[in-house]
């Protein structure tokens, strides 16, 4: 159905995420600190890479104004943007990236779990390659956050300053806005409050695990999603990821 | 064992690429541990659809051969044929064997 301007916005969030978090990991390609360890984050970039490919190609059909996935991927502007705040920060040191990896991919199992039950076939199906994809990424950055969490006196203090520093960007990926609630009227989208006791279940069995403390934040950060307010690390990004087609649009070969 | 990252121990990895078949020795990576050896062994050796199950296994856990030994250990077959299996005749009603 073209031109529904709620699933528009709601599957822009989704491939946004996809697409800026791959980004992020991309930029670890030759500075990974272990070459076992670069091969791993890559290969989740390129999952992600992968999902946000369905999901703007999707959203373009949506929007039925004839924009594809480049159109979007690679010609909006910081203000278009729809991604949550916590996938656009910067990588940091490595408890950071696996610490985002981590809260972020833990939020993916919820969110696509919930997909694979939506009204939107063309969701459900994303959702189904997504959540398998998914299980290995939050498999793999929990993993990481055990170790480092329950490992040296440097590690552990490192890990529990990078969840103390992302913690006021995990309250945005709750918090309903007028998107999420027609989303979950119309069956096609959770809701948000019932992702995150199941959200809680996850980090907290992972925290306990690794040793370390869950992070008491008094104000959260919004304004990714609905676009409001993105940090100024994302335009950084975009100049980045948009540089080719912005300096030579429509190039077939470079 | 040192926990020095630089002295990571190697894994052998070994991929079984369908079911019925053996797992075979593919290559080998540094590791802080089976586990996490485990899962860059997917990412290294299995990522485009390679196998079906994973093994590891500490380098320090394998006995080799070694190189001086070959004399003592594998030359003394070159002469007996007839332990290979090439002297009988097939029926032909048995087509692939």
């Amino acid at each position: 159905m073209p031109g529904d301007p709620a699933l528009f916005a709601y599957v822009l969030r989704l491939g946004d995420d996809s697409l800026i978090l791959a980004q992020r990991l991309s930029e670890l390609v030759g500075k990974a600190p272990e070459l076992e360890e670069e091969m791993a984050l890559i290969n989740i970039a390129l999952d992600l890479v992968g999902r946000a490919r369905l999901l703007l190609t999707y959203a373009g059909e949506i929007e039925g104004a004839g924009r594809d996935e480049d159109a979007l991927a690679y010609r909006r502007d910081v203000l278009d943007f729809r991604n949550h705040l916590l996938v656009e920060l910067p990588n940091g040191d490595f408890a950071h990236t696996i610490g985002r990896l981590f809260l972020v991919a833990a939020f993916d199992e919820q969110r696509y779990g919930a997909l694979r039950h939506s009204a939107d076939a063309r969701l459900r199906e994303i959702a189904d390659k997504a959540v398998k994809e998914t299980a290995y990424h939050l498999r793999h950055a929990g993993e990481w956050v055990i170790r480092l969490g329950d490992g040296t006196e440097e590690s552990h203090r490192r890990m529990q300053t990078a969840l103390d520093r992302l913690w006021m960007y995990t309250g945005e990926l709750f918090a309903p806005d007028s998107v999420d609630e027609e989303m979950a009227r119309r069956r096609i989208g959770p809701d948000l409050r019932q992702l995150e006791e199941g959200w809680n279940r996850r980090v907290n069995a992972v925290l306990a695990e690794a040793t370390l403390d869950r992070p008491q934040a008094s104000f959260m950060q919004r304004g990714g999603k609905d676009g409001r307010m993105h940090t100024e690390h994302l335009g950084y990004i975009l100049a980045e990821m948009q540089f080719l087609q912005r300096a030579y649009p429509d190039a077939t070969s470079w | 064992m040192t926990t020095d990252r630089r002295e990571w121990p190697v894994y052998e990895v070994f991929v079984r690429p369908r079911n019925g078949l053996a797992h075979r020795h593919v290559g080998s990576l540094h590791a802080p541990d089976p586990e996490m050896a485990l899962e860059w062994a997917r990412d290294l050796y299995a990522r485009r659809g390679e196998g079906t199950s994973i093994w590891v296994v500490p380098a320090s856990a394998v006995t080799a051969s070694r190189p001086e030994d070959r004399e003592a250990f594998f030359a003394p077959f070159e002469d007996k044929v007839f332990r290979h299996p090439s002297h009988y005749h097939i029926p032909p009603d048995v087509e692939n064997m």
